[in-house]
């Protein structure tokens, strides 16, 4: 039987094979060595028709516990916002999802005109000059911050305050000693990071990488940071949620050398960790150390405006190992999406978001000391959508208690920080509601009692 | 075309945020508050919808239409993967939940990496690496930590790579912080032999090596290639970007690769999203296992999946999470439809390029005349000595028949190269039209070269100006300078007659 994704009949491959002048299909594979081919069947599953995979999948995806079965309040990185329709109906456009780098600009204005928006609202978002097409996630952008300001300023030391995600944190420190680097720590500090702590330790260093809001959800005095980063001669890197920028001050306006960030908040799925997109802008001095597809304005032989791949004598398939990086395929698509999701947003939905994820964490830190007596581990600070509380108890054991009740109360801090065992990160989104945290209050309470 | 921030207008707006009653009021330090709104689209939810579909065809996918792009692998995208990974149990699950909540989405992790260790015939595999060209960065952090532990570091500093090499390769090596070593290609398109000879000693940390190559050859001297490195104490790193030619009928692993990267993309279908998402997963000899990234996903022996940490020999990380699981959904369910059958896959490939081969052969040049694998590389060369016709001019031209050119320019030791790869997902017709296509140019650069010099002629828009565009960069949508080009565009003849 033909496979549904071939197409050549018997009669096809006899004519075909006849024109190439072999008797057979075997044949064409003459140039393999013996002793290195495969002589026997691969030992993989017999195949699947499309009805029996789809049951295959559905029992596999019926075994995850996914934010629609359980009331969830994880975030830490990933956030369960909600992702519009149109995202979906744009990106299921097979002219888009079907098609691959635009090296030939005449066959893909649209997507071509996509990135070009998408770097407009990308450095709308972050005050900034210069976005690129994309990286791959939120943890790759910081690496590649990192490779941006060695070259720059020729130092080998880059800071990364430790109220960074240590997602974020562990993926610049596996790529950093190829890149020649040291990777330094600051420590927080009663929640943030206290700026003259941070100029002392970026004396000497390309860059400062602290993340606003920080992974405990506290606002960083950023303009502080950024400051001080600055007067050790070092580039400020602030990592933000794109959500936030809405309520929050963008990176640009506070003197920042490169925003970046995870962009699944605004417009992918959660979907167990990716695909998702980074977003990297920079100032326009960084333009030529940029990494990855840039995509510029010109114009076409009839002196119409169209837009096409450009700068690309940075990149690996003009300079080789000159290049400003490896990257090629990139997250073009979940890019658009996080387009699509902006434009649908626009100015007074992305503030308008932020200001709901700030009351609903507001009224969740409320709730959870009143109704179930637990404090916030940075009383002090100010949070956007995402704080820290002490739960008494070991919270690994506080998340499994309150999971058997139906709710996922947050992340376990203890699993990245010292000292932090008894510590749940509860992230709340536009998603949740005042009824949904009453319930998260009533359980902890119940589970921490 | 205008662009969206073009068709905004104040007070307009698509979105309907949840507001709440009797919450407390939203509170930012004034300091740390914005002070201008960025200027996003303002768009009711319809034109957003007109102006992306606008958008759409403009653009061309491999469901519009052949996509022979040589190297990338412009396979079908099977429409039920989308459905599939949009499921509620994957699209929304967090990827922190607890492993006892994510047991599906770990056994079907465990599933892939079991299944591409096979394919490559290799041990173990990591997920993580989120495209080919992280894969090998990946790749080469490993080769660095194997030879740490050896105490060999500091001696081995040298990568090896032919000059018919992706440029990621280099730029590989670099970024993980080696020395690239050249080496030359011999007059039947394998690595010199001897010129590598010469080159591999102590300070060999690797080789890097595509097979078949981008040449679309499949390294004959490969036994030899690996005795030679395997001798010298390195190890070889294989670059998967042509593993569709070769699925079932030969594995890296017993060519005598210790690494190799796959691109969940090319031969396993995830689609290439206009640029993006990859997936890029490395397979590894065992004695390599340790150093592979975390977590690994492993069974505990009862059924049941964990994420394995608690490697003390690990690189590290290189990407969030355990990868980019919505390609890893896609591209284990594109393996399933298949299973043993992707002998055929490869088969069919390999077929399908010979074919065209054969038919181009006699009207463009070929550099290197063998029976390729599942691409080749042709040459515009005498037709641009003869009619001034290059492999730009042919690339444009073939957009007016329908098209999608082929790479071009690539690799660098063949002058006006074409590389072609039509993949196995197509009918003998189509490859035929593609054919008559490429016969048909090559008459027209002899008897009317203006056709190709002004082509296209029935796309969206002229040819562009990437010089310009390098020159003058403007990257972003510039809101102060109004410009004076609406981007209306009148609309264009098309050289094919319309109607009867």
């Amino acid at each position: 039987m033909t496979h549904p994704f071939l197409a050549l009949t018997e009669d096809d491959r006899a004519e075909m094979l006849r024109t190439i002048g072999v008797s057979s299909v075997e044949e064409l594979f003459r140039d393999i060595p013996a002793d290195v081919r495969l002589r026997r069947e691969l030992e993989l599953e017999p195949a699947l028709s499309e009805q029996e995979l789809s049951a295959h999948l559905a029992e596999l995806a019926a075994r995850n516990v996914d934010s629609t079965r359980e009331l969830s309040f994880l975030g830490a990185g990933i956030y369960d916002h909600y992702v519009p329709a149109v995202v979906d109906a744009v990106l299921q456009r097979g002219e888009f999802l079907t098609a691959y780098t635009p090296y030939q600009p005449e066959m893909s204005q649209g997507v071509l005109q996509a990135i070009f928006e998408y770097q407009t609202a990308i450095c709308e978002l972050t005050g900034m000059d210069v976005s690129n097409a994309s990286g791959y996630d939120g943890t790759t952008v910081a690496a590649d911050a990192c490779y941006i300001a060695k070259h720059a300023t020729g130092r080998t030391k880059v800071v990364v305050t430790e109220a960074t995600n240590p997602q974020v944190r562990q993926v610049v420190k596996t790529y950093a000693p190829g890149f020649g680097l040291e990777i330094v720590e600051v420590p927080q500090r009663g929640g943030t990071t206290d700026p003259d702590e941070l100029r002392e330790a970026a004396e000497g260093a390309a860059a400062v990488i602290f993340q606003q809001p920080n992974v405990f959800g506290c606002l960083e005095p950023a303009p502080d940071l950024a400051a001080a980063a600055g007067d050790a001669g070092a580039l400020p890197v602030a990592h933000v949620d794109p959500l936030s920028l809405g309520v929050l001050e963008a990176p640009g306006r506070y003197g920042c050398a490169i925003a970046l960030g995870e962009g699944q908040a605004a417009g992918n799925f959660p979907a167990f960790g990716g695909p998702h997109y980074g977003f990297l802008a920079a100032r326009r001095d960084f333009i030529r150390r940029m990494p990855g597809r840039i995509v510029g304005e010109t114009v076409d032989a009839a002196g119409e405006r169209g837009y096409v791949l450009t700068l690309q004598t940075r990149e690996q398939h003009i300079r080789r190992e000159k290049a400003t990086s490896n990257i090629t395929t990139n997250q073009t698509l979940l890019a658009l999406g996080g387009l699509v999701y902006l434009a649908w947003l626009g100015p007074q939905g992305l503030r308008e978001l932020g200001e709901t994820c700030l009351s609903l964490a507001a009224y969740a830190k409320q709730q959870l000391r009143e109704r179930a007596g637990l404090e916030p581990l940075f009383p002090d600070e100010t949070t956007f959508k995402e704080f820290a509380v002490r739960v008494g108890r070991n919270a690994r054991q506080v998340v499994a208690a309150a999971r058997e009740l139906g709710v996922h109360p947050g992340y376990a801090l203890g699993r990245d920080y010292e000292g932090m065992d008894d510590v749940l990160l509860v992230a709340l989104t536009e998603k949740r509601t005042p009824q949904e945290i009453d319930r998260l209050a009533e359980v902890l309470a119940e589970v921490t009692a | 075309m205008r662009l969206i921030f073009e068709k905004s207008k104040a007070g307009r707006r698509a979105s309907a945020i949840p507001r709440h009653e009797g919450l407390p009021a939203p509170e930012v330090p004034a300091e740390l508050r914005r002070a201008e709104p960025p200027r996003l689209p303002e768009v009711p939810e319809f034109e957003l919808i007109r102006h992306f579909t606008e958008l759409s065809t403009r653009n061309f996918g491999i469901d519009n239409g052949f996509y022979p792009l040589g190297s990338c692998t412009m396979k079908y995208n099977p429409r039920v993967n989308e459905r599939l990974v949009a499921m509620p149990g994957f699209a929304n699950l967090h990827p922190l939940q607890e492993e006892q909540g994510a047991q599906g989405a770990l056994e079907l992790e465990w599933r892939l990496q079991q299944i591409l260790a096979e394919v490559t015939g290799l041990d173990a595999v990591s997920l993580q690496p989120a495209a080919g060209s992280q894969g090998e960065l990946t790749g080469l952090m490993l080769v660095r930590a194997y030879f740490e532990s050896r105490g060999e570091s500091a001696a081995r500093r040298k990568v090896v790579i032919p000059d018919t090499a992706h440029g990621t390769n280099p730029a590989s090596v670099t970024m993980a912080g080696y020395e690239m070593t050249p080496v030359k290609t011999d007059p039947r398109g394998n690595i010199d032999v001897d010129d590598l000879r010469e080159k591999v000693d102590g300070q060999t940390a690797a080789l890097m090596l595509t097979n078949p190559s981008t040449l679309g050859l499949f390294d004959e001297k490969i036994t030899e290639i690996s005795e030679i490195f395997h001798g010298a104490g390195a190890l070889m790193y294989y670059d998967g970007a042509n593993l569709n030619a070769v699925c079932g009928v030969s594995r890296p692993g017993d060519m005598g690769f210790d690494i190799v990267h796959i691109n969940l993309h090319k031969t396993f279908s995830q689609p290439h999203g206009g640029g993006g998402p990859g997936g890029g997963p490395i397979a590894v000899r065992d004695i390599l296992e340790p150093f592979l990234p975390v977590p690994v996903v492993v069974e505990n022996g009862d059924g049941t999946f964990a994420f394995d940490f608690d490697r003390p020999h690990s690189i590290g990380k290189v990407r969030g999470y355990s990868g980019p699981f919505g390609v890893f959904v896609r591209s284990y369910a594109y393996i399933r439809m298949y299973g043993p059958r992707l002998r055929e896959m490869s088969e069919a490939a390999v077929l399908n390029a010979n074919y065209i081969l054969a038919r181009l052969k006699g009207t463009y040049d070929v550099p290197f005349d063998r029976l390729c694998m599942h691409e080749f590389v042709l040459s515009a060369r005498t037709l641009k000595r003869d009619h001034g016709a290059t492999a730009l001019d042919v690339a444009k031209r073939l957009m007016d028949y329908g098209f999608h050119p082929p790479t071009i320019y690539f690799p660098l030791i063949v002058p006006e190269a074409l590389m072609v790869e039509p993949t196995e997902t197509e009918t003998k017709e189509t490859l035929d039209a593609f054919c008559d296509a490429m016969l048909a140019i090559a008459r027209e650069a002899a008897d009317d070269p203006a056709l190709l010099k002004d082509a296209p002629h029935s796309r969206p828009v002229r040819r562009l100006d990437e010089v310009r565009a390098a020159k003058h960069p403007i990257v972003k949508f510039e809101f102060d300078e109004h410009p004076d080009v609406t981007g209306e565009r009148r609309p264009v003849a098309a050289e094919a007659p319309k109607g009867v």
